[in-house]
């Protein structure tokens, strides 16, 4: 992926700068936003801006295309929507616990994944998923094709309640947010130096000493973790845990996403999950023919631009997002 | 396309509210969520909206003064994106009331918003008996079938005519397990016995390896508690590997007029199951099916397309009486108190639990040479009387039935 | 008649010779993506929507051209084989310089496309094709019932995948093909159209994937999404496999499918994961797949 992520050298500060302005933009947006547009769509949008940004920690970071991440999210949002409904866990003790089970599985994933490059991780994790998807249509927990419905939204802090959409929107505008910039702390972090290093030659990060498994274990296991958050939000935002959530196609989704916002930019996960959720919810009139759009979308990007929307911005201006 | 009708809806909904105010906006919106171009697109999709509004055409709405619309929607059968829909339906573009649903799945997620927001949801297409069960309320009428008349009515039949033995063949989740949990004890019930079942993985392919399992039992009849692609892959692969010619007959328990035709009469032509309703029953029917073919694409009505056609007659004749669509509640408790009555399914009832209450019926597949045009693929056995066709309404734990 | 673990022998038989019919499809699919990856280093997502497009092929020549299986036999992977070629010009070509998830991106985008506009126009429920006349029917082995129809697909695969085998392993062509997959200046220079060649295995790959299509009309539905959760199982025996040889792909497509027929007899709930576990125990074991030579 070295070929779109490495962007013209740009110095430090004005990276920093044009980096604060497009987040302080973004934060306004998502204020003003619920007054124009519908919260739920907002919410969902955010939710998958959340996944998307997970998922470009470790293709755009790291070089590795998961091509699994169904799994983390999807599952998630069951042990989310299960321990809200069942158990009586209160929203933000849902979400942990969803968060959690997707670090479990992303460690046994990731250990096993790392141990092919390229495409072949691509595949394992595929192949991965696909495995975890059978389970969840078999496991009774999930309910199999019905999902998980009606679940509670609960109060936060087993104080606040979240029924109404304005209190749930700025749960998921924190959440989303802090998310946000724990990603971006990590990529500046000299942790993800060493991943950048790794993206651009592993061979040479290793020669340099560094054992670089363990740093794609530990992406993997970030990635992994957030895309839970993300998932676990998703099932309380939407009361509903479905195999939709696990399906491959959600992992083509997330990847397209991306592609459409920019591989390795910060802020394009965020404008490819909206452009993206935009289109479908939009388009969903046309049903299947969305499918067609989205891979018409995946064929144009690899050909045409490979630097997806916000990619483009920041070559044109010569900047860093 | 959707925004757009839902635009129109708004600017008509101004230009005539004044003649009209008992009603939320003036006008009554209905809405036709289904699976307009996916696995169920021929049963219920588009053909769904056609029948909503034949309908509406023949209700006389429009000479009493009321204004009806209908819109329609894709819910791709993912519960996220229906009830994505729905809540965009009721909150922005006020629609009254959600009509058809295929697939359990987004049915149940639809039944809890519009109890939350208090309009009413007519079922046709989903199949699942939670609905009038534990998840049953107020809001929701399940209108053409349930799981549980389907098991009841292929159950019984098959065993009141010497098919006492069974074997199953259950897609492994909890879909499937229901349907066999059903199917097995109506069939313990009137005296047969199970042999033995083995569950299959979901989605599957290949299910030679089940079927020669069903084979080596010696069971008379094997049960096919799955449905869809699953369904059609079993018996065209018990055709193949000859388990119908060494004696074994096949059971489905969720076969529809799509899956016949998709398996052509050759393969599918003996097989034995229960439908609400079928075209070329009466008169009445043959020539709604005739108008209705020629407005969809040539294919004829499916049972879910009848129950959307009476469904959506019933609660017209409810809204006109009430002079109100504004509160669910009330609507569904005036549907439930009126007496159905309609060209299609006949007379009938509403039960507490929101049951539509009419005859089911048993038909064969006939076989290509009975067969005198390209829809003209079933014979009836059986007719199974309405008080006999569904689930008793102590049996549902539904909480809406006082005791 | 004697019993396994609890299951007639009979039976146990007749499964083993189930998990070979699906076997062959395991193998010839995993042949495919062998050949086309060997050759342009590409994963190719779009073989799953290739192979549904042979099924449909055959649909489409018995309808409305009237010819039946055994021309399609012949038609559909020339004709879907085509289709890869024009695909390899206009998009793949472009990407051999990139990094190679490009290539897997762009077929995924590929296969969404195709099934995309199949579900549009066919609906999702599939059409019916019937068993050819020639092989209607079946053979009472005693302890099965076998159709004369799964006896062929078993034979005509493995013929297929020996014949293919034979091309790339024991021919000049296939001298030439392996030598420019190591290093293809240097073959250039002998004066081989190289570029044309990677164009021609990719038709050949695809036409492999049609020929199953083919191959399966008969037996499952013809349907849109026929291809789409069969090709993520292929990926798996692919990574058990390892790419490295086109016999190892031969040979794990068959084993997988008999490994997975016994599955459905002893555990028959763990059947659809049963190759995915496998894929991650021979991970662990032998990261690089059983017959592979490392990534």
């Amino acid at each position: 992926m070295q070929r779109v992520a490495s962007l013209q050298a740009v110095s430090y500060s004005e990276r920093s700068r044009s980096g604060t302005v497009a987040f302080l933009v973004m934060v306004a947006l998502l204020l003003v936003a619920p007054t124009v547009i519908y919260p739920l769509f907002l919410m969902k949008v955010l939710c998958f801006a959340l996944f998307a940004c997970a998922f470009n920690l470790l293709i755009g970071y790291v070089g590795l295309l998961s091509f699994g991440h169904a799994l983390y999210f999807g599952w998630a949002s069951y042990v989310s929507a299960y321990t809200a409904k069942a158990w009586g866990f209160t929203p933000e003790l849902a979400i942990l616990s969803g968060a959690a089970t997707a670090a479990a599985f992303g460690l046994v994933a990731g250990a096993l994944a790392i141990r092919r490059q390229g495409i072949y991780f691509a595949m394992i994790t595929l192949a991965l998923a696909q495995m975890m998807y059978f389970f969840a249509v078999q496991a009774p927990f999930t309910g199999g094709e019905d999902g998980i419905q009606a679940v509670p939204r609960g109060h936060l802090f087993g104080l606040i309640s979240l029924a109404d959409p304005m209190a749930m929107y700025t749960v998921v505008v924190v959440v989303f947010l802090a998310c946000f910039l724990v990603i971006y702390r990590i990529i500046h972090s000299p942790f993800g130096e060493v991943l950048k290093a790794i993206r651009e030659n592993e061979a040479r990060a290793i020669s340099l000493g560094y054992k670089t498994d363990r740093y794609k274990l530990v992406a993997f296991v970030l990635s992994a973790t957030l895309a839970g958050v993300a998932g676990g939000m998703k099932a309380i935002v939407f009361q509903l845990a479905s195999l939709t959530d696990v399906y491959w196609a959600m992992s083509g989704e997330v990847v397209l996403m991306t592609l459409v916002g920019g591989l390795g930019t910060v802020f394009g996960p965020v404008v490819g999950a909206f452009v993206i959720i935009a289109m479908q919810n939009y388009l969903a009139a046309f049903g299947q023919w969305v499918m067609v759009i989205q891979g018409s979308i995946f064929v144009a990007c690899v050909m045409l631009f490979r630097r997806g929307v916000i990619g483009e911005i920041a070559n044109l201006f010569g900047i860093k997002l | 396309m959707k925004r757009l009708l839902g635009f129109a809806a708004i600017a008509a909904a101004i230009g005539c509210a004044p003649a009209h105010a008992q009603f939320t906006d003036g006008i009554i919106k209905i809405g036709v969520m289904n699976d307009m171009s996916g696995l169920y697109a021929d049963l219920t999709g588009p053909g769904s909206v056609v029948a909503a509004q034949m309908a509406v055409e023949d209700s006389g709405a429009a000479a009493k003064g009321l204004k009806v619309e209908v819109v329609g929607a894709d819910h791709q059968n993912k519960p996220d994106i229906g009830s994505n829909v729905v809540r965009q339906w009721i909150d922005r573009d006020k629609v009254d009331v959600i009509v058809d649903v295929p697939t359990s799945s987004v049915a149940l997620a639809v039944t809890e918003i519009v109890k939350e927001k208090n309009k009413v949801f007519l079922v046709s297409g989903a199949a699942a008996s939670d609905l009038t069960g534990a998840k049953c309320s107020p809001n929701t009428i399940h209108w053409t079938y349930d799981t549980w008349a389907l098991a009841n009515g292929t159950g019984n039949a098959i065993v009141k005519t010497g098919g006492d033995t069974w074997f199953f063949l259950t897609a492994d989740y909890a879909f499937g397990h229901a349907l066999e949990r059903d199917t097995a004890a109506v069939v313990e019930k009137n005296g047969g016995k199970v042999l033995g079942k083995v569950r299959h993985p979901f989605p599957g392919t290949d299910f030679s390896s089940f079927l020669l399992q069903a084979q080596t039992s010696k069971a008379k009849i094997i049960g096919l508690a799955n449905a869809g692609g699953d369904t059609i892959n079993s018996i065209k692969q018990a055709a193949e590997f000859g388990i119908t010619k060494g004696g074994q007959n096949l059971a489905g328990l969720l076969v529809f007029i799509s899956d016949v035709k998709a398996l052509g009469l050759p393969i599918a032509q003996g097989l034995i199951f229960t439908e609400a309703w079928y075209w070329d029953m009466n008169d009445t029917n043959r020539a709604f099916a005739k108008k209705f073919a020629e407005r969809n694409k040539g294919i004829y009505p499916s049972m879910i397309h009848a129950g959307v056609y009476s469904a959506v007659t019933h609660y017209l004749k409810a809204v006109s009486d009430l002079k109100s669509d504004g509160d669910g509640k009330a609507v569904v408790a005036k549907m439930k108190a009126m007496p159905t009555d309609d060209k299609l399914m006949g007379k009938g009832t509403v039960r507490a639990d929101g049951r539509k209450i009419h005859p089911m019926y048993l038909f064969e597949v006939k076989k290509p040479q009975e067969s005198k045009g390209p829809w003209d693929l079933y014979k009836l056995r059986a007719t199974i009387p309405a008080d006999q066709a569904f689930r008793p309404i102590g049996e549902g734990k539904c909480p809406l039935v006082g005791g | 008649m004697f019993e396994i673990f609890g299951i007639p022998s009979q039976a146990l038989f007749g499964q083993l010779l189930i998990g070979l019919i699906n076997g062959s499809f395991y193998a010839l699919l995993s042949l495919g993506l062998a050949v086309i990856f060997g050759m342009l280093n590409i994963i190719n997502f779009t073989h799953g929507a290739q192979y549904m497009l042979g099924a449909f092929c055959a649909y489409f020549v018995l309808t409305y051209a009237g010819l039946n299986y055994w021309f399609a036999l012949v038609i559909a992977p020339i004709v879907v084989g085509a289709t890869g070629v024009v695909i390899e010009r206009v998009f793949l070509q472009w990407l051999y310089k990139l990094d190679h998830l490009y290539g897997l991106l762009l077929t995924f985008g590929l296969a969404l496309v195709i099934e995309g506009v199949f579900r549009n126009y066919f609906g999702s429920s599939g059409l019916p094709y019937r068993v050819p006349d020639a092989l209607q029917g079946g053979q009472n082995l005693g302890f099965m019932f076998l159709p004369n129809y799964r006896a062929w697909v078993v034979a005509f695969s493995l013929v297929v995948c020996l014949a293919t085998w034979y091309l790339i392993e024991r021919t000049r062509l296939g001298a030439y093909l392996r030598a420019a997959t190591e290093n293809p200046t240097l073959v250039r220079a002998f004066g081989i159209n190289v570029p044309r060649m990677i164009t021609l295995t990719y038709g050949f790959g695809v036409g492999l994937a049609a020929l199953a299509g083919v191959m399966a009309a008969p037996i499952y539905n013809v349907s849109p999404q026929m291809g789409a959760d069969l090709i993520i199982i292929v990926f798996a025996v692919v990574v058990i496999g390892g790419m490295g040889s086109i016999m190892g792909a031969i040979v794990t497509g068959f084993g997988l499918g008999v490994i997975e027929g016994l599955t459905k007899v002893f555990f028959p709930e763990a059947s659809n994961t049963v190759i995915f576990v496998i894929m991650a125990i021979v991970l662990l074991i032998r990261p690089a797949g059983l017959f592979g030579r490392g990534t």
